[in-house]
């Protein structure tokens, strides 16, 4: 059987490589929300692992919402995303600096 | 042969059907919101006042039900039978205690103060359209399920509902390129806050084995909580992602942006009722669940808290565009309410509650006076653009300096007396230091409001300002001006009485804890 441990680890593998690619790219929006999913799932993984290991069901219900969520997020997204590119004819994350934060 | 198996299996789960009283308002306000919804498909844009007048009854009908959804028959009740002043349903996810209902009414009235401030906006931009507030209306069913939220899944799911109706609230006005930007750049920061927050509660719930924030309580009382490495982790997570929705430093890099990018009327949203929703999150999270890691929390919130009072203060001086002004005092706000919240007692709790509805309150005035002056094509959103208000119109010019004064925290506006409670709450927890910073802080920041008051009262319109057109104010009915009136006056009038919201803060909390 395989350890809770080798999960989280893969887990927390996951979500690194989702918070490292939103801050490193600089280039393509496509890519910011393809690292929110992966966020979203490396989540999910922690959450079916714990729920296994715990033997509760409740872990996997949330994971349920999750994916949920995720699907309108992303849809939400690619709207956004789509109205920006027809203001302004790309979709570089760099090209994104009207205003300064 | 088969439906009769399948009820077999079925009826041994003993599916009871939960009790649906204490959510008859979010029920209301979804079946409501949903009508209007279909009402507006069928209506030309000439009838869209009906969509408004719709949304407005809407959102009054539930403020009366949120408010006698908790009488002294069933108060009593839950009283005998649990001991707490709260009723809780869909097997204790979801609950109605006191202060969700001071949280919701005030959720909900200045929801209503935000549309009628917004309909002249709108309309003059060829925005005037249902969607503006179906989304809106979906957001405050998000904010409502958010504070009544007693799992951490609820607590999500609340926070989605409003989070996604806000981001294409933000992208609304499609044809404009800074819109656009603005609703990118709050969706990717959203996000990313949403994933932080999701990843800490799947390491508390891994750790206690819990979603529900009362068992996680419980599970934690007998542990030795600031020794264990995963529950620190989780803890951090959670720090982060709420962080991000309350916009403090350092995760405050979308909230100039947001503010500035988006239409005014949206903005005027995003910086009020929401801002009561993430305290509400934030009480519930770590005042209701992680209680026993107080020790942990409230170092990182007084770092945070500090961080917000430096940057959001100093940073605003610099500013030239009140919209930008505003966010950025918006963060020094924040990091108000968290001071009350880091003093990890009642009487700190209550006062940050009263601070984050009164400054909703103020926020929400001081952005209708920005809508005011504003007409198509011109945004007044210049600091400049206030300049000679007092000749042009004197009544508002003194209400933008009440609503400037009781962001800065001068007597006798009901700033003043939020920040005082809040500083006595933190002084009273023996943090001295960090009230003495957010005194120096105040005065800082009262350098930039004072400024704008200035440049309405001692400095002359130029020539541009002093156009004919602009003399007379934007095409805003009675209803508009009406509310504005009251809105400054209510700034005062609570800031010399505040004692009887300030006591409602105070029952809610108890009853609450």
């Amino acid at each position: 059987m395989i350890p809770l441990s080798h999960f989280l680890i893969v887990g927390a593998l996951l979500f690194s490589i989702a918070v490292a690619g939103i801050f490193l790219n600089r280039k393509n929006m496509i890519i910011l929300l393809m690292c929110i999913e992966l966020m979203l799932l490396a989540v999910n993984l922690n959450f079916i692992a714990f729920s296994h290991y715990l033997g509760d069901m409740a872990g996997q219900v949330f994971v349920f919402f999750i994916l949920t969520v995720a699907a309108a997020e992303a849809a939400i997204g690619l709207a956004i995303l789509v109205t920006v590119f027809r203001n302004r004819r790309t979709i570089n994350v760099q090209e994104l600096d009207d205003m300064k934060g | 042969m088969l439906v009769s198996t399948i009820v077999a299996t079925l009826i041994p789960m003993q599916f009871a059907i939960p009790d649906f009283t204490p959510a008859i308002p979010e029920i209301f306000l979804l079946v409501g919101t949903c009508l209007v919804l279909l009402v507006d498909l069928f209506l030309k844009d000439s009838n869209r006042y009906v969509t408004y007048l719709l949304s407005q009854i809407v959102l009054l009908t539930t403020a009366v039900l949120v408010i006698s959804g908790m009488n002294d028959v069933n108060m009593a009740e839950a009283l005998q039978t649990t001991g707490k002043a709260s009723l809780t349903t869909f097997s204790d996810m979801f609950v109605l205690d006191p202060m969700s209902q001071v949280l919701k009414v005030s959720i909900l009235l200045i929801t209503v103060g935000v549309f009628v401030y917004s309909r002249p906006y709108l309309k003059t931009r060829q925005m005037y359209k249902g969607e503006y507030f179906t989304l809106g209306l979906f957001a405050v069913l998000g904010m409502m399920i958010m504070v009544s939220a007693k799992t951490m899944l609820i607590i999500y799911l609340g926070l989605e509902l409003l989070s996604l109706a806000m981001y294409a609230m933000v992208a609304f006005r499609r044809n404009d390129g800074r819109a656009s930007e603005a609703g990118m750049k709050y969706f990717v920061l959203g996000a990313i806050a949403s994933g932080m927050l999701l990843y800490g509660m799947s390491i508390i719930y891994g750790v206690t084995g819990s979603l529900h924030l009362d068992h996680i309580d419980n599970f934690m009382m007998g542990h030795d909580v600031m020794k264990n490495m995963g529950l620190l982790l989780g803890l951090s997570f959670i720090l982060v992602g709420l962080g991000f929705k309350l916009g403090v430093v350092p995760f405050h890099m979308w909230v100039p942006d947001v503010y500035d990018g988006s239409p005014t009327a949206v903005t005027l949203f995003l910086g009020t009722a929401p801002k009561i929703a993430a305290f509400a999150m934030m009480f519930r999270l770590l005042v209701e669940g992680l209680d026993e890691m107080l020790l942990g929390w409230q170092q990182i919130l007084s770092l945070l808290a500090a961080l917000s009072l430096f940057i959001g203060n100093i940073i605003a001086i610099a500013q030239t565009n009140i919209k930008r002004m505003l966010a950025y005092s918006t963060i020094s706000h924040m990091g108000f309410v968290l001071l009350g919240i880091l003093a990890g007692t009642e009487v700190g709790y209550a006062s940050s509650m009263f601070y984050i509805i009164t400054y909703s309150i103020v926020a929400m005035g001081a952005f209708g006076i920005i809508i005011l002056l504003s007409r198509d094509g011109y945004e007044a959103d210049r600091l400049i653009d206030l300049q000679g208000l007092s000749t042009r119109h004197p009544w508002y010019a003194f209400m933008m300096m009440l609503f400037l004064f009781s962001m800065a925290g001068v007597p006798p506006t009901v700033g003043f007396y939020a920040k005082l409670s809040v500083l006595k709450a933190v002084v009273g927890a023996e943090v001295v230091w960090l009230a003495v910073f957010a005194v120096v802080m105040s005065v800082i920041g009262a350098y930039y409001y004072l400024r704008a008051i200035k440049l309405m009262y001692f400095d002359q319109p130029d020539e541009f300002v002093g156009d004919e057109e602009l003399l007379v104010p934007a095409k805003s009915g009675f209803d508009f001006k009406l509310l504005l009136s009251v809105n400054g006056l209510s700034v005062l009038a609570l800031g010399i009485l505040p004692g009887a919201l300030m006591s409602l803060c105070v029952l809610a909390v108890e009853a609450s804890l």
